[in-house]
């Protein structure tokens, strides 16, 4: 049966209240606001009843659908599951001020000191700086380590970066906000980079290249030795935008590949809770070309000490207040020491094998655009339940019904109706099985009754929104 | 049927050609895949066009899609009727500019006559 869920506004009555508080026994302090800067209306909040009010927002809450619920396999999320022990480790470091001065917080300090070696250690980057507070936050650090780069060897005609067409949005984001130009380039029939397509559009005013690997596509790049040499040559410097790190960790290492600067996002490779659960981090890792450009504070260790260094003359500045999400960063450490070398390689391999096992299984059923091993996601379409009406977004919609957050869908853009399933690594073989009978079950519906696809979902309070007038004409403020 | 008295690109962009000005558009084919379209981020008018670069962002419920410029020059006018009303190129796409460009560039070779680009359709 579907609940109502009226707005707050409409559940509000004239002159209720969640408080009682007693009249004042003192004289009311004279604090009224200037004419000039009072508002012309009054604010128009609900009033309510404290009863009310708390099963308003615990109702609301019990809608909340998280990885602590059930299956999330948004694929270029990692939506993994965060190991509460993060949490705990994370309470121990509740009381520490960042205005404490260095040799006050060395324990501090020195977690943030280990985890930049860790990420040293997977990634194969000499230096990383925790302070980004986000994926696309890395990727503009990132950049601004190429920009100085150039700049600093009096290289300033370098003003482009290439962005395959398959990459995230956030890419040719982040160089327009670094100000940079961006060219696209199309990708290959395999989904990879076009060798001769990289080759036609690198000149002298190539600052860069940005690429993950796996690809979006969740496919390993073969070529990148190739496509590391062809930007090299033309004198640019190549990024690891590390949202697909999930894939490779203790296998290979984009520093190895050839990357010259990348960012990890800690709330996805990493296990620290994001979405609505976040804040994020996105650490940046550089070679050592590029470690006087990083931003200060540096942490240095000396006599066994470890000190912020502000003293880099090169450095461009600060990016963040203070040095990054800590909490974050802990929860991200206790991770990767819990785990380990071995746990980490483990953990990708499964997180392979999980995909793998998810587009086998699937394979007749939909189509697989890319058919070939996949890394830790796999990318579907409908096939020929597009030519009864039924789309990508409608089986997602299905999925609501089912129990299970949809994958990503439309995305990569490079493949027609796409969906995007990252099941990531600690899912049971029983929880893959039950998902992909639910995917098959989808199928069998679309063909024996579309209408009932369509109609999905039915098991929430709104069922399908009307997006269009949503994006068009947006009502974004409450109004008797 | 597209209008014959213009040229299109194998990325469903039509240009019609008229004293050295490019009046840019996209076709029926590129709405109806794009779906309901409802932002269209215009050019700036005087804003300079590179060759192959976007000029437009086209934007429907499914994703944002960056639209290249088949000639390099300077923007004169914009449809603005597209900022209030962006459906509108769904409802007439060969009806409704985006953005007109004082050409100093044309990538020739990039464009389909009107028959080749039916044909580009019927191979699709």
């Amino acid at each position: 049966m579907r609940q109502s869920y009226k707005l707050i506004f409409e559940r509000s009555r004239e002159g209720r209240r969640a408080y009682d508080l007693p009249a004042l026994d003192v004289p009311a302090a004279n604090c009224a606001i200037p004419e000039n800067m009072r508002a012309e209306s009054k604010l128009d909040l609900p009033e309510l009843g404290e009863v009310d009010l708390v099963r308003h927002y615990t109702n609301l809450s019990r809608r909340n659908f998280g990885v602590d619920n059930g299956f999330y396999p948004l694929g270029s999320c990692t939506m993994k599951y965060n190991p509460k022990i993060n949490e705990e480790v994370a309470q121990l470091f509740n009381d520490v001020h960042p205005l404490l001065d260095a040799d006050m917080c060395q324990g501090s300090l020195r977690l943030m000191y280990d985890m930049e070696k860790c990420l040293c250690e997977i990634c194969g980057m000499d230096a990383f700086t925790l302070q980004p507070a986000a994926g696309a936050h890395g990727e503009l650090t990132g950049l601004m380590h190429i920009r100085a780069y150039h700049e600093h060897r009096g290289d300033t005609a370098r003003t482009t970066i290439i962005v395959p067409d398959a990459a995230h949005g956030t890419n040719p984001a982040s160089a327009v906000m670094c100000g940079f130009k961006v060219k696209e380039i199309k990708s290959a029939p395999d989904g990879g980079v076009d060798l001769d397509a990289l080759r036609a559009a690198v000149g002298p005013d190539t600052a860069g290249l940005m690429l993950t690997n796996p690809s979006t596509l969740g496919l390993f790049e073969r070529n990148i030795k190739e496509i590391a040499d062809i930007v090299h040559e033309a004198g640019g410097l190549l990024y690891y935008d590390g949202a697909n790190l999930n894939a490779i960790m203790g296998i290979v290492r984009p520093g190895d590949m050839g990357f010259d600067v990348m960012h990890v996002n800690l709330h996805k490779t990493f296990s620290t809770p994001h979405g609505g659960g976040g804040p994020g981090s996105g650490p940046v890792g550089v070679k050592k070309h590029l470690m006087p450009f990083m931003p200060v504070p540096v942490l240095v260790e000396r006599n066994g000490m470890i000190e912020l260094d502000y003293d880099r003359p090169e450095s461009f500045g600060r990016v963040k207040s203070f040095y990054g999400n800590f909490g974050v960063i802990v929860k991200a450490y206790a991770y990767i020491r819990s785990l380990g070398g071995k746990g980490l390689r483990e953990a990708s391999e499964n997180a392979v094998l999980n995909a793998n096992y998810i587009m086998n299984a699937l394979r007749g059923t939909y189509e697989i655009p890319h058919d070939r091993i996949c890394m830790h996601e796999c990318v579907i379409a409908p096939g020929e339940l597009l030519d009864l009406g039924v789309h990508t977004t409608d089986i997602a919609k299905a999925l609501i019904d089912r129990g299970y957050h949809p994958p990503t869908i439309y995305f990569p853009l490079i493949v027609h109706e796409a969906m995007m399933i990252e099941p990531t690594e600690t899912e049971s073989r029983e929880t893959l099985d039950e998902f992909i009978e639910a995917m098959k079950d989808i199928a069998r519906e679309a063909k024996e009754n579309p209408a009932a696809v369509h109609a999905c979902p039915v098991t929430t309070p709104v069922g399908r929104p009307d997006e269009v007038t949503a994006a068009r004409k947006p009502v974004v403020r409450y109004t008797k | 049927m597209v209008p014959t008295d213009r040229k299109y690109t194998r990325e469903h962009d039509w240009v019609l050609i008229e004293d050295g000005v490019a009046t840019l558009g996209i076709t029926d084919h590129a709405q109806s895949e794009l779906g309901d379209i409802v932002y269209v981020e215009l050019p700036e008018v005087d804003s300079e066009i590179n060759l192959g670069e976007s000029y437009t962002t086209v934007e429907s419920v499914k994703a944002a899609s960056p639209v290249n410029s088949p000639v390099a020059g300077t923007v004169i006018e914009v449809n603005e009727e597209l900022d209030a009303q962006p459906e509108l190129l769904n409802e007439d796409a060969f009806g409704q500019f985006i953005a007109k460009i004082k050409v100093t560039e044309i990538d020739e070779a990039s464009l389909l006559t009107a028959e080749e680009y039916e044909k580009l359709l019927e191979e699709a």
